[in-house]
């Protein structure tokens, strides 16, 4: 009697590659519409992928950096670095809220932490777009407007799903770096100025 | 009749024994017999109002740790044990180290034997974050009243600014501890404190520095000196009162130089906070005129 995991995998060995990749997206694609509308769910912890968290990542750091001929010192940061502190960031949370003695698995929690930067992701488009248009004091009140809500909700989404990882004496101790990450992201993202 | 003065008696010499030997403890002892002196209670504290719940505490946290050996060094339990804070503690730490009270040791009163790594660690991290976020809005501000004033982000004032605060908030605890135990081989005294707890006390009283850089940005310079100055006397204060009584019985040539180092290091920290917001716009402002002024 063959066990059901065997006749899973060679079900999916034959399969073309289209399904595979479409298969993925789908499931990478479900988890951006539970981090936009978020509702206490177990989706985004149950079966974690660190896909989507990489695609954002790649996105906001090509979005963010600056450009080679201006001074090295004085600009913005470098991929590298948007890369860095986004990564290194959530390990770190991650690191802080299971040291606290919180039950969340570490790659859920970066899970987690990377599907919610979408909505800073979509503010960093949507800041690009209207800084096409010519700067002035509207122009930096439509920017500051739009990354402040993204940051809400980034907080909000994020918050949904860790929260109830954590003793409810040391909810506030788990939520606080994560509050600081995604500032510390809106920051980045409010004070892009192109070339 | 003789013999209800003799019980009464010996009863409050066995209280005043006891009290000779802890001389920290509270004791009651009450005689029911018909003699006036009823009631004998005797608390004895550091003069806090609630030197009996101190103790009451310290014995059961005594107690606990005594019970459970402690995990290796190399298992995730050990690194655990330093977070085992609540938020109440946490905001508790903070406000001891906001405001020091010459009684309260803060070591004795709000660590009480059980010393975070959450607190220094995160308030160090929040410095150097809002020292990068501060130095970039001086500069926009300072652009709304110049505008010969280029902006730009700044993005390696964070780097420098991370570094420097862990170097200081980590390393300089580290040389006060060697020097303590030292001088505690040297003089036999009060026990020192632990590595960890001069981290504690280090990292909670950079939390001052918190507000004091976020009311910089009030481009008024007698009032930034003011904000300077207080948050200075605050944070110097906290960390004199608690060092205070571990070195008070060294030599006074010892004691005095260790707290003024400790004071002139502190206020060298303060100082490198306003430099690096007010490097900030002196370094774009000439960068800028390089930049465009050359010919092309």
């Amino acid at each position: 009697m063959r066990s059901r995991s065997r006749e899973f995998d060679s079900s999916t060995l034959n399969e073309s590659v289209q399904n595979t990749i479409m298969r993925d997206l789908k499931a990478v694609g479900k988890k951006f519409m539970h981090v936009l509308y978020p509702r206490k769910s177990n989706t985004l912890l149950r079966d974690w992928d660190l896909w989507g968290p990489l695609i954002l990542c790649v996105t906001l750091a090509l979005m963010l950096q600056r450009g080679s001929v201006d001074s090295e010192k004085d600009g913005g940061p470098q991929f590298a670095e948007v890369f860095v502190i986004v990564w290194f960031g959530a390990v770190t949370i991650t690191l802080n809220s299971k040291l606290l003695g919180g039950n969340i698995s570490f790659f859920q929690s970066l899970c987690v932490l990377g599907y919610c930067i979408l909505p800073l992701t979509v503010a960093m488009l949507i800041c690009r777009l209207v800084l096409l248009a010519e700067p002035g004091p509207i122009n930096f009140m439509v920017r500051l407007f739009v990354v402040i809500v993204m940051f809400a909700w980034s907080i909000v989404a994020s918050t949904a799903f860790l929260a109830d990882s954590q003793p409810p004496n040391r909810k506030a101790l788990a939520v606080y770096p994560v509050f600081l990450f995604y500032f510390v992201i809106s920051w980045m993202i409010l004070t892009f100025t192109p070339q | 009749m003789a013999a209800a003065d003799d019980l009464a008696f010996h009863e409050f010499e066995e209280a005043t024994n006891l009290l000779a030997e802890t001389p920290d403890a509270a004791t009651t002892s009450r005689s029911d017999q018909l003699t006036s002196l009823g009631h004998v209670a005797v608390a004895a504290g550091t003069g806090s109002s609630y030197g009996a719940e101190d103790e009451v505490e310290s014995d059961k946290t005594a107690l606990l740790q005594a019970e459970k050996p402690q995990p290796g060094f190399w298992t995730f339990s050990y690194y655990q044990s330093f977070f085992d804070v609540d938020t109440s503690q946490v905001l508790d730490r903070i406000k001891g180290a906001l405001l020091p009270r010459p009684g309260h040791n803060f070591v004795r009163h709000h660590l009480r034997n059980r010393p975070d790594l959450y607190g220094p660690f995160w308030i160090c991290a929040t410095l150097a974050f809002v020292l990068a976020v501060t130095g970039n809005l001086t500069l926009v501000l300072a652009q709304r009243r110049d505008p010969s004033i280029h902006y730009s982000p700044q993005f390696h004032k964070v780097t420098m600014a991370g570094i420097t605060i862990y170097c200081y908030a980590w390393l300089v605890p580290l040389v006060l501890w060697g020097f303590l135990r030292w001088r505690q081989g040297v003089q036999e005294r009060v026990d020192p404190y632990s590595f960890l707890e001069t981290v504690c006390v280090y990292g909670y009283s950079l939390f001052i520095f918190i507000p004091m850089v976020v009311l910089w940005l009030i481009p008024v310079p007698w009032l930034q000196w003011l904000f300077g100055a207080l948050a200075l006397a605050l944070s110097t204060a906290g960390l004199v009162l608690t060092l205070w009584p571990v070195i008070r019985e060294d030599t006074r040539l010892v004691a005095v130089a260790l707290l003024s180092t400790v004071v002139l290091l502190h206020a060298l920290l303060a100082m490198g906070c306003k430099i690096s917001l007010l490097s900030s716009i002196s370094s774009s402002r000439c960068l800028w005129s390089r930049w465009h002024l050359q010919p092309k």
